[in-house]
C-alpha cells in the first residue's frame, strides 16, 4: 500500500466485547480500516453485524457494558485513551455524527437554535450575533426554507427530512474533518431520502469533509460510496473500491447481497421470483371491489375557547377491483393513507364513505358478527413482526388462534398437526413450536405471521409492509414465501410498501397514492417503463440503484417544495397547479384513462413543474 | 393557554356539582342521624333539633338551600355537631395550620426527593442508588402513625429538643416532627419517580445526540434531560399537594395541631353532614386546581402539548 495521503481516522485490530448475563459476546472481532481526508467510505451489513459499534466506540458512545480493545487513531488522538472531558474537545468538533432515527435524535424541548448554539459555545469562540448568523447560513446549506423562522421552532413542528438536515447542518457547524452518518436515510421516503443523499455528497465535495455511511442498502453505497466494507458477523468479509465490488465482488456473502437487493432498473433480474401472470380478463367484479372508499379522521385544532374538530381526510375516494390469485402493488411515501386503506378494506376501519364489496356481497356496514365469518378469507400481514406478535403466546398458540375461532369443531390434536403442517410450509422447525416470539429472529417472527394469516387458506392477504422491517437477505426469502404461498392457494395479495422496487418484484399491477388519493395505477412493467405522473416520475427516479456506473450518472427528479400537510385544502394541487392559478382551490384531480389499462391523474407537465 | 384556563373552569364546575350530590346522597342513604345517641332522645326534642337544621324538609329542599348558601354567600351552613360554630369558622381554623405544615412537607419532599431520584439515576447501579433505592423502600413501608411515635420518642423523650405536639402559632420548633413525618412517604415516592424516569431519558435517542456533540455531562442531565424527566413527577405532585394541604388524621391527632385532617374523620363519624360537605368540597376544589396547574406545567415541560 502506498498511502501517499495521510489518513485521518485509522482502525487498528478493534475488538468491541458486551457483558451480557449469558457471558461475554462479542460484536467486533479486530477489524481494521482507515478513511483518508475528504473521500467516503461505506460500511454495510445486516442488522447485528457490528457496523455501527465501530463508531459508537469512536464517539464514546457505546453501552455501558461494552468494552472496546485496539486503537483508533483520529487526527493525532488515540480515542479510546482519551478521557470523556477530553473526548469532549474532539467530538462535536472535529468528528460528529448523525444518526438513524431523525425524530427522536433532537430534543423535543429545546428550539433549534439552542440546540445549534450549544455546540457552537463548546467548540468555538464566536459572539452570539456571529453564533445566530452562521447557524441560519447552515440552515440555508442544508436547503431548509424560511431558516430564519425555523431556527426558533421545536422539533416537532418540523418533518422528518428536515429534522434530519438539522442534524446534518448541526453537525457540520465547527467543519468537522469526519461526518459519521449511521443509516442517515433508512427511517425516510425515498424522495427525502435523495435530497439527503445529495446534500451530503455536495458537502464532501464543498468542505472536504470525509464521511464514514453506514448503512444496509446497496443501493445508496452505489451512490455515495468510494471505497466500502463489507461486514458480517463483526468481521469484514470484503474490501476494497465501490466499482470492483460491485462488478466484481469475491465473497459469497457479498454475491448474496447483491443479489438479494431488488433492482427497480432491471426487471428481468428477479427470475428467482416467479410471479405467474394472471388471466387480465378473467371478471374482476365479483372477487374484491373498493369503490370510492374514503376515511376521514377528525382532527383537534387549536384556536378559540373551544377546539374546533377538522376532518383529516387520511383516505379520500380510492377505487380499484382485485382479481383472484392477482397482487397489486400500494405504494406511496409516509402519510399517503396507504395502511388506512388496507384497514378499511379488511373493515378494521369503519370507512366515512364509500363500499366494500367482497364476492359480490357488501361487506361495509355489516355487525361483528357478520363479518367474522368474512375474517376467515381476509388476513393481514404486519410491518413489525415481534410487536404483531402477543408476547406472552407460544408462536404455536399464536398460528392456532384462528382456528380456535373458526373451527371450533377440530380436536386439539388435529388443530396441532395442522400447525405443524402449516410451520412446515413456512420454513419454521417443527421443535420451535413451544418458543415464545422473543426468542425468533425478525424473519422467523414474520414466517409466524404468516403462518397465522395462511393457517385458513384465506383468499385475500394484505401485506402491509410486512418486509420492510427486515434484512434484504431475508426479505428475499420471505418474499419468496409469500409468491409460492400465492400460487398453492390461489392468493390475491395487496402488497403495500414503501419500497418501489420490492413493490416491482412481486405485483401484476401497482397502485401510486398521494395524500390518500390514486395518482397512477397501471401494470407494473408499464408504470415503471412508462411512468407518466410526475410524482410517480419522481418516486422512481428516487430509488438508488446498486450499481455505481447506473447511479452515479441518473439524476433524480427533484420537484421544488415539501410534502404538503393534508389538511392544507391546496394540497392535491401540488401536480396540478394551474387549476390554482384558475381559482378553483378545492378542485381534485381526477383520474383518467392513458392507455388501457393505465390509469393517470390529471396534472401538469414535468417541465411546468420543475421550473 | 388563557382559553385552556377558561376552558378548564367550565369542565370543572359539573364535575363539582356531580362531587357534591355523590357526598350528600352518600351521607343520607347511611343509616342513622347526627343526633341519634346511644340513649335516645325523646321524639319532640329531635323532632325541634331537625326542624332548627332543617332536616325535616324533603332531601330536594335540603340541597337547594344547601348549594344556594354556597354558591351566592361561600357559607357552608352551622355545624351539626359543634353547637355556635359554623363550618366556615372551622375551616377558617383548620385549614392554615395544614397548609403550613403541608406546603412545608411538599417543599421538603420535592427538594430531597428529586435530586435524590436524579443522583440514584446518574449513578445507576452504584452504592449511592442502591442506598437511595433502599431508602425509599424503607420511607415507603413505614407508615406516619409509625414514624411519629419514633419521632416523639427520640426528640422529644430522649434528646428533649422539640415539644411533643401542640401547635403554638406555627412556631418552628412545633413544625418539624409534623414535617418530618409527612413528608418522608412522599419524598419517598417522588425519588422513585423521578430515578425511573430519569433512568429512561437517559437512554434515549436525543440524549446520545447530546454526548455526540461533546456536551459536558452536567449539562445533558440539567438542560437536556431534566424536563422530560419531570413529566411523571410532575403529574404525581399535583394530588400529592392536595392530600399534603389538607392534612393528614395521623398528624393532627397524634402532634394535636389542630389541622383540618383530624375534621374528616370526626365530621364522618358524627354525621356532621355540613361539616362533611365543607370539607369534601374544599379537597375537590383543591384537586381540580392543582391538575389544572399540572395541565400548565406540562405544556411549559414539553412544546408538543398545547393547551
Amino acid at each position: 500500500m502506498t498511502n501517499i495521503i495521510k489518513p485521518i481516522f485509522e482502525v487498528d485490530n478493534l475488538k468491541i466485547t458486551f457483558d451480557t448475563p449469558d457471558g461475554d459476546v462479542q460484536a467486533v472481532k479486530g477489524v481494521s480500516f482507515h478513511i483518508n481526508p475528504g473521500e467516503c467510505v461505506g460500511i454495510v451489513g445486516e442488522s447485528g453485524s457490528g457496523k455501527s459499534q465501530t463508531f459508537m466506540a469512536a464517539m464514546g458512545l457505546l453501552a455501558k457494558n461494552g468494552r472496546a480493545d485496539g486503537k483508533i487513531i483520529f487526527q493525532d488522538h488515540s480515542l479510546l485513551d482519551l478521557s470523556v472531558e477530553e473526548l469532549n474537545h474532539v467530538r462535536g468538533k472535529n468528528m460528529s455524527m448523525i444518526f438513524q432515527d431523525p425524530l427522536t435524535s433532537l430534543t423535543p424541548h429545546m428550539t433549534i437554535l439552542q440546540q445549534m448554539r450549544e455546540v457552537t459555545a463548546l467548540h468555538m469562540d464566536l459572539s452570539r450575533d456571529d453564533t445566530d448568523r452562521l447557524c441560519r447560513e447552515w440552515l440555508d446549506r442544508v436547503r431548509i426554507a424560511e431558516s430564519a423562522r425555523r431556527l426558533n421552532q421545536y422539533p416537532h413542528e418540523l418533518s422528518g427530512g428536515m429534522r434530519q438536515r438539522v442534524m446534518i447542518a448541526m453537525s457540520m457547524l465547527c467543519s468537522p474533518a469526519l461526518l459519521i452518518a449511521d443509516e442517515p436515510t433508512t427511517a425516510l421516503d425515498v424522495t427525502v431520502q435523495a435530497e439527503i443523499l445529495d446534500l451530503m455528497d455536495e458537502l464532501k465535495r464543498e468542505s472536504g469533509t470525509a464521511i464514514a455511511l453506514i448503512t444496509h442498502d446497496m443501493g445508496v453505497m452505489a451512490r455515495m460510496c468510494d471505497r466500502l466494507h463489507v461486514m458480517r458477523h463483526g468481521e469484514y468479509v470484503e474490501e476494497g473500491d465501490a466499482n470492483e465490488i460491485f462488478y466484481n465482488p469475491q465473497h459469497e456473502y457479498t454475491k448474496m447481497l447483491l443479489d438479494s437487493m431488488p433492482r427497480i432498473d432491471d426487471a428481468q433480474r428477479s427470475s428467482h421470483h416467479k410471479l405467474k401472470p394472471i388471466d387480465q380478463n378473467s371478471a374482476a367484479d365479483d372477487f374484491l371491489k373498493v369503490d370510492d372508499v374514503k376515511v376521514h379522521f377528525d382532527i383537534k385544532v387549536s384556536g378559540g375557547i373551544w377546539p374546533k374538530t377538522l376532518p383529516l381526510k387520511a383516505v379520500d375516494g380510492v377505487s380499484f377491483k382485485l382479481r383472484q390469485g392477482e397482487t397489486l402493488g400500494i405504494v406511496g411515501e409516509s402519510g399517503c393513507g396507504k395502511s388506512t386503506l388496507a384497514r378499511a378494506v379488511l373493515q378494521l376501519i369503519e370507512p366515512t364513505h364509500g363500499t366494500v364489496t367482497w364476492l359480490g356481497k357488501q361487506i361495509n356496514g355489516l355487525t361483528r358478527e357478520e363479518l367474522k365469518d368474512k375474517r376467515k378469507d381476509l388476513q393481514i400481514v404486519f410491518q413489525d413482526p415481534l410487536a404483531s406478535l402477543d408476547p406472552r403466546m407460544t408462536i404455536s398458540r399464536s398460528i392456532m388462534e384462528p382456528l380456535m375461532t373458526f373451527a371450533p369443531q377440530m380436536s386439539k390434536s388435529e388443530m396441532k398437526e395442522t400447525v405443524m403442517q402449516m410451520m412446515d410450509r413456512v420454513g419454521l422447525d417443527r421443535n420451535m413450536i413451544n418458543r415464545y416470539p422473543h426468542e425468533l429472529s425478525g424473519g422467523q417472527n414474520q414466517r409466524v405471521g404468516i403462518a397465522r394469516a395462511m393457517i385458513m387458506k384465506p383468499k385475500l392477504v394484505i401485506c402491509d409492509e410486512a418486509v420492510s422491517a427486515l434484512d434484504v437477505s431475508v426479505q428475499a426469502q420471505i418474499i419468496e414465501l409469500l409468491m409460492d404461498l400465492q400460487e398453492e392457494f390461489k392468493l390475491s395479495i395487496l402488497f403495500i410498501s414503501h419500497d418501489l422496487a420490492v413493490v416491482r418484484e412481486v405485483s401484476h399491477r401497482i397502485m401510486v397514492l398521494y395524500l390518500g388519493r390514486v395518482v397512477e395505477l397501471a401494470d407494473s412493467l408499464e408504470i415503471y417503463h412508462n411512468p407518466v405522473h410526475p410524482y410517480t416520475k419522481q418516486l422512481i427516479s428516487a430509488v438508488p440503484i446498486p450499481d455505481p456506473e447506473i447511479e452515479r450518472k441518473r439524476k433524480s427528479i427533484k420537484i421544488p417544495g415539501e410534502l404538503p400537510s393534508p389538511m392544507d385544502p391546496t394540497a392535491q394541487l401540488k401536480f396540478l397547479p394551474s387549476k390554482l392559478k384558475t381559482e378553483q382551490k378545492g378542485y381534485l384531480p381526477k383520474l383518467f384513462e392513458h392507455s388501457p389499462g393505465h390509469f393517470v391523474a390529471e396534472h401538469d407537465k414535468l417541465e411546468v413543474l420543475l421550473s | 393557554m388563557f382559553s385552556f384556563i377558561i376552558r378548564r373552569s367550565f369542565s370543572s364546575i359539573p364535575t363539582i356539582l356531580i362531587l357534591i350530590l355523590i357526598s350528600f346522597a352518600l351521607m343520607r342513604l347511611a343509616p342513622g342521624s347526627p343526633f341519634s345517641t346511644d340513649r335516645g332522645l325523646p321524639p319532640e326534642v329531635l323532632a325541634n333539633l331537625e326542624a332548627k337544621y332543617g332536616l325535616n324538609l324533603p332531601w330536594f329542599e335540603q340541597l337547594y338551600t344547601y348549594l344556594k348558601g354556597i354558591l351566592f354567600n361561600f357559607d357552608f351552613g352551622p355545624s351539626f355537631k359543634y353547637k355556635d360554630r359554623s363550618v366556615n369558622d372551622i375551616l377558617a381554623q383548620g385549614f392554615p395550620v395544614t397548609l403550613t405544615y403541608g406546603i412545608w412537607s411538599f417543599i421538603v419532599a420535592v427538594a430531597v426527593g428529586i435530586p435524590l431520584g436524579i443522583a440514584a439515576a446518574v449513578k445507576h447501579n452504584t452504592k449511592l442508588d442502591y442506598a437511595a433505592v433502599g431508602f425509599s423502600i424503607g420511607a415507603q413501608v413505614l407508615p406516619n402513625f409509625v414514624m411519629a411515635p419514633i419521632l416523639v420518642i427520640i426528640f422529644t423523650l430522649w434528646l428533649n429538643w422539640l415539644p411533643g405536639g401542640g401547635w403554638n402559632g406555627g412556631q418552628w420548633q412545633y413544625l418539624i416532627m409534623p414535617i418530618i413525618a409527612l413528608s418522608t412517604s412522599y419524598m419517598a415516592s417522588i425519588a422513585r419517580i423521578t430515578r425511573s424516569s430519569m433512568l429512561e431519558v437517559l437512554h434515549s435517542n436525543f440524549i446520545r445526540t447530546a454526548r455526540a456533540k461533546g456536551l459536558p455531562y452536567r449539562s445533558i442531565i440539567l438542560r437536556h434531560a431534566l424536563k422530560p424527566a419531570m413529566m411523571p413527577v410532575v403529574s404525581y405532585l399535583g394530588p400529592a399537594f392536595v392530600y399534603m394541604i389538607t392534612g393528614s388524621v395521623i398528624i393532627d391527632i397524634y402532634f394535636s395541631t389542630g389541622g383540618m385532617g383530624q375534621f374528616f374523620v370526626d365530621a364522618a363519624l358524627n354525621r356532621d353532614y355540613s361539616l362533611l360537605m365543607g370539607v369534601t368540597i374544599v379537597f375537590g376544589v383543591m384537586t381540580i386546581l392543582f391538575n389544572t396547574l399540572v395541565d400548565i406545567t406540562y405544556a411549559w415541560l414539553d412544546p408538543k402539548i398545547r393547551l
